[in-house]
């Protein structure tokens, strides 16, 4: 049984075919690509497949189980993560706070147990922060732990998204263009997270990605989108050669 | 000088009432860019709420009554704890039925739905209990005979600081609430990226429930205090008071707790003292163009951030 697996999955804005019959199936540990132009609806399949909306038709299988109808917190809680493309952090909120904030669903404490400050709150919330503390730490943040993350350089705000979505305990981990904006330093560096992360926890990884180097070293198998649809897919020497997604990358070749 | 410690004292009692009720209004714009324009008149509910809970109250527990005795002060207690938790549902009812269909909806809607609602509910509480205004019951009988506290030769009422320190308390309480817990973080987390939250596990619509019932709960608690200065309860009290205290949230900023707070003591101040200094019925008119001229200065409140319409997915 494949731990995700997407069926025929269309969605519709009002007259607007979004992304038409999208089937996708990955394996535990296994790391995916999504690539396409800009617009072609990547952002979408991501936000159909985390709950955001819902799609017009087909069903989305994680673990087995449909998803399709279950509330973004409830899916995110089953061990789906996610990072954004423009980086979506709470200003104002402490780095650590942030990755605590992500425990939310591992903490079952109730107002009773807040108010009177029960053993149980105290030893939950002392978890929480353990494992946020390891997070920071593998992410190489966790000198800034009491920073706002306004305050930090984009790299590093990165680097707290990922720790963020690693702390809901993702069996899966969706990653939107965890290099936009980077320069090509960064993005090495972001590749090096990237498989450490891999390689410490094993979940499977689904990437959106412009940068074809990034994606040709990370992925095993890629999909290409353009205008909702999936016009390739197959490992990435296949799609680097393939004219379909060339033509889609580069516009139509010109015989000389 | 004895009467500079009066104002001071009163500038302070009503600073409590414009602070608790401040809260909610702020609260619930920072967790959901949303002005509950209903919150005034969940205030006035609440003092309904106090009303039926305090003289039930009374009946059972008062010495010499009920049937189990209670101290007077135990009972006030449980009079406060009661219509909080009481009114605490009727903030989420309105958040329910009122705004929830409405999230993604233009803000104006949710404005005049939150002006409806709060029609609503004045005019279900004249139909149920008629025109005629309600005596609410003396919780603390003996108190005002009691030997009176005095700072500096000037006579403080017992009261007074009762409803001051009992205000004072529930503000930390939130406070610590809203930093130390999940939901609180929760909630600090939804006013500076709304969509993200449910993304890590946090359900959404859990944290609105509760934010809208902590706002009604500090009403519920402001209105029993302030019947307990002003006990004539009537269908609109809530109007004037439910103003103020929203102008209390802009001029600390909205969506602050801490400017609510600060910002609903000094709208006292402001008050008390335009009063004593002019005529007092100019008091408004003065203390609201104050509060104009430092809004002028400070358009987003004492500690408002500047809020753009941020993106939701």
């Amino acid at each position: 049984m494949p731990l995700l697996e997407v069926k025929h999955m269309t969605h519709y804005f009002g007259g607007l075919r979004a992304v038409h019959d999208f089937n996708l199936s990955i394996e535990k540990g296994e790391i995916r690509g999504l690539i396409g132009p800009n617009g072609a609806g990547k952002s979408t399949v991501f936000n159909l497949i985390t709950g955001i909306y819902r799609p017009t038709e087909g069903d989305v299988l994680f673990k087995g189980q449909s998803i399709v109808g279950k509330h973004p917190y409830q899916i995110a809680a089953m061990g789906l993560g996610r990072t954004f493309q423009n980086l979506r952090l709470w200003r104002h909120m402490t780095v650590l706070e942030h990755v605590k904030m992500a425990r939310y669903s591992k903490l079952t404490y109730g107002l009773f147990g807040a108010f009177f400050d029960t053993r149980k709150r105290r030893r939950e919330e002392a978890e929480a922060e353990a494992v946020a503390r390891e997070l920071l730490d593998l992410l190489g943040v966790h000198n800034v732990a009491h920073e706002l993350v306004t305050n930090l350089p984009y790299g590093m705000q990165r680097r707290v998204e990922m720790a963020r979505a690693l702390a809901v305990e993702p069996e899966i981990l969706f990653l939107d263009e965890p290099t936009a904006g980077m320069n090509p330093e960064e993005l090495v560096e972001m590749m090096e997270v990237i498989r450490q992360v891999h390689a410490e926890f094993g979940m499977a990884i689904f990437l959106i990605e412009h940068r074809m180097k990034f994606v040709m070293e990370l992925c095993e198998r890629i999909q290409t989108l353009v205008f909702g649809e999936v016009i390739a897919e197959g490992a990435p020497e296949e799609i680097q050669n393939n004219p379909k997604v060339i033509e889609a990358y580069l516009g139509e070749e010109v015989e000389t | 000088m004895t009467a500079f410690f009066q104002n001071v004292v009163n500038a302070l009692q009503w600073g409590s009432f414009y602070a608790l009720i401040a809260l909610g209004y702020s609260m619930v714009y920072g967790v959901l860019l949303l002005f509950n324009f209903a919150h005034g008149d969940i205030f006035m509910v609440g003092a309904y709420i106090g009303f039926f809970v305090a003289t039930a109250f009374l009946a059972l527990f008062a010495s010499g009554v009920g049937l189990i005795a209670l101290p007077s002060w135990a009972v006030l207690t449980l009079v406060i704890l009661a219509t909080m938790f009481l009114t605490s549902f009727v903030g989420m009812a309105v958040e329910r039925i009122g705004y929830r269909p409405l999230r993604n909806a233009p803000r104006a809607s949710a404005a005049i739905t939150g002006l409806m609602i709060g029609i609503i509910l004045e005019t279900a509480v004249l139909a149920m209990f008629g025109a005629q205004r309600m005596k609410f019951p003396d919780l603390l009988p003996g108190l005002s005979s009691a030997a009176q506290p005095t700072f500096g030769g000037v006579i403080i009422s017992w009261q007074k600081v009762l409803i001051v320190g009992v205000a004072i308390v529930l503000m930390l309480l939130l406070q610590w609430f809203v930093s130390n817990t999940k939901w609180g973080m929760a909630m600090r987390a939804m006013a500076f990226d709304f969509a993200a939250v449910p993304l890590m596990g946090v359900p959404l619509n859990r944290i609105a429930s509760l934010t809208f019932a902590l706002g009604s709960a500090l009403a519920g608690a402001a209105a029993v205090l302030y019947s307990m200065a002003y006990p004539v309860l009537d269908p609109y009290m809530g109007i004037t008071v439910g103003w103020k205290a929203f102008v209390a949230a802009i001029l600390g900023g909205r969506g602050s707790i801490k400017g609510a707070a600060i910002a609903g003591f000094m709208l006292g101040f402001i008050e008390i003292f335009s009063a004593t200094i002019f005529p007092s019925t100019y008091r408004d008119l003065i203390a609201y163009s104050i509060i104009l001229i430092i809004l002028v200065f400070r358009p987003h409140g004492l500690f408002g951030e500047e809020h753009t319409a941020r993106l939701r997915l």
